[in-house]
């Protein structure tokens, strides 16, 4: 089976998010970047499909020079090798654009991305690039099993859950569920000497438009101090929570 | 004109269905343009009373009683350009943002999701969205004729109910997904909790899954949603469904109550859209305080079963 795992390099989640001074980006400085966690879920999956069936695992991401370290991570983790679009992307309906374009004949029998980046919080890249292939889709795939060409899934929807089936190829966005936190795997050190001799080629883009853009980006407004209540007077938490805040 | 996904769950309109149809209403009226709902399959309540968040017309699609992505977003985006739509509105559920991606590609229409407010211009579309899982609010415009918007639910809501009946018409429409949807398993009696207007959430504070029934007590007499922290659904206590925070759920209710939870960066980013935050923790320096509106601090097993009493002492 060709497993196709789309990537994305986000900041970690514990990352305190500046802008620039002119609110027009992320301030990267002081940033590490990681692969994105709903991505690292299907990555993991993608490698016990791997072990228990056959076949390759490639990892793809739409990024400058700088991503390269978070692929390499990715091929550290037990991928068999990473392709680099080479750009800078704008929007979610380009990035889809040049997966598709890329992954399109290379005969993936599943492409997994995650169902959404922690960064821009899209959401849109898995959707887009299974319409661009025309083949089916699964959101918030929180279960997959595979028996020839045959995909069992679950997704996770308004409070539950819904068993699926299709046929390969398919794409899925997945998230935790897909595998267990615990069985995400931490990159060993014949790992990381394996992945620095891994193929990671770069490719040239299609040339995809982007359909919307960033404008500007600011940080919430900081909330007010805290309003401590005694815990033996919680009638008055209650008062407050009716009279102040107007929630109950 | 504005077309509006209205979605429906066993024959129902769901809650955030009445916050998109308000918004697409307010797209159109800001345009000089008309608000038209799409519902798909059977709807117990008259479409027609969807006038009442403001749509015109409400056209309701039969031959399909089930969700898959591709049959309504292939349906849902020859109606866009069959009426030429500008915008197409759909709620950030799990169905809605199933369809987002697949109805932009189709529509070939740009896509901007989590979006928290009205328009500030619609030359070009510009809206404001959440980013960086809450911390982070961006400003972002779409260059394409039309544009998918995908609401945060909860975020914006419905506005008050007038008496309008909207026109309606029925359309028989071949629906072919990719995938064959089996059983559904959602659990009767529970608030999904993007819907949940209040949540009820609890961490290792807790000290062990077998605690958990003060915390749901607390939940009913709130009319509440429960949630967990990532550590509490990593180590089985809860079901995932429940975890809150930046690679969970993301919610945005009037009312969140955070019990034995310190607070960490990640769990801040997914409940930070909450109106109103009231956290419990016996630790004083918890992290989550300088977060909170409200804040008790003392031990969970023996603040819960007393506000519990407290609430419903004044509830009633």
């Amino acid at each position: 089976m060709k497993i196709l795992v789309c990537i994305s390099h986000v900041p970690d989640t514990t990352a305190k998010i500046q802008f620039t001074a002119n609110g027009a980006a992320l301030d990267p400085a002081g940033v590490q970047f990681v692969i994105n966690p709903y991505d690292e879920f299907g990555l993991t999956k993608a490698l016990q499909l791997k072990e228990s069936q056959g076949g390759t695992v490639t990892v793809v991401t739409y990024g400058d020079a700088s991503v390269e370290a978070t692929l390499r991570k990715a091929l550290a983790i037990g991928a068999d090798d990473a392709v680099r679009l080479d750009g800078v992307p704008t929007d979610a309906l380009q990035v889809a654009s040049e997966l598709a374009t890329y992954a399109d004949g290379q005969g993936y029998d599943l492409i997994i991305c995650g169902q959404e980046s922690i960064d821009y919080n899209g959401g849109i890249v898995p959707g887009a690039l299974a319409a661009k292939l025309d083949v089916p889709f699964v959101n918030a795939c929180i279960g997959l099993e595979i028996s020839g060409s045959n995909a069992t899934l679950l997704r996770e929807m308004d409070g539950g859950k819904e068993e699926l089936t299709a046929t390969l190829p398919m794409v899925i966005g997945g998230k935790k569920g897909l595998v267990e936190e615990s069985e995400l795997r931490i990159p060993n050190m014949r790992g990381i000497m394996t992945a620095r001799t891994k193929p990671l080629a770069v490719t040239a883009l299609a040339g995809a438009a982007a359909t919307t853009s960033a404008l500007s980006f600011a940080k919430p407004a900081p909330k007010a101090a805290v309003q401590l209540i005694d815990a033996s007077n919680l009638d008055e938490l209650v008062r407050r929570l009716h009279e102040e805040a107007k929630v109950i | 004109m504005v077309l509006i996904f209205a979605e429906t769950w066993n024959g129902q309109f769901k809650k955030s269905t009445f916050e998109a149809v308000r918004y697409g209403a307010e797209c159109a009226k800001a345009q000089g343009s008309q608000a038209i709902a799409v519902v798909v399959g059977s709807c117990e309540p008259l479409v027609e009373t969807l006038g009442a968040y403001g749509a015109a017309k409400v056209i309701h699609l039969k031959g399909s009683d089930r969700f898959e992505p591709h049959a309504y977003a292939t349906a849902l985006s020859a109606l866009a350009a069959e009426l030429g739509a500008t915008q197409i509105v759909l709620n950030g559920t799990a169905n809605g943002k199933s369809m987002a991606g697949l109805l932009a590609a189709m529509a070939q229409a740009g896509c901007i999701s989590n979006v928290t407010a009205l328009p500030s211009s619609f030359s070009p579309l510009t809206v404001q969205r959440s980013a960086f899982s809450s911390k982070g609010i961006e400003q972002c415009s779409s260059q394409t004729a039309c544009t998918v918007l995908v609401l945060v639910p909860n975020a914006l809501g419905t506005g008050p109910a007038g008496s309008d009946q909207a026109a309606a018409e029925d359309r028989n429409v071949a629906f072919v997904g990719k995938t064959t949807p089996g059983a559904a398993h959602v659990a009767s009696g529970k608030i999904p909790l993007p819907e949940a207007e209040r949540v009820v959430s609890a961490g290792r504070g807790m000290k062990g899954p077998d605690h958990w029934g003060m915390v749901e007590e607390l939940a009913a007499v709130l009319n509440a949603g429960t949630a967990c922290s990532k550590p509490v659904s990593d180590i089985g206590w809860r079901p995932h469904s429940e975890h809150v925070g930046q690679t969970g759920i993301q919610i945005n209710p009037q009312l969140y109550i955070a019990i034995g939870i310190s607070g960490a960066i990640q769990h801040l980013a997914g409940v930070s859209g909450s109106k109103t935050i009231v956290v419990i923790n016996n630790d004083p320096e918890a992290p989550f305080f300088k977060a909170a509106d409200y804040g008790v601090v003392g031990d969970a097993f023996d603040v819960i079963p007393r506000l519990t009493a407290a609430l419903k002492a004044h509830l009633n």
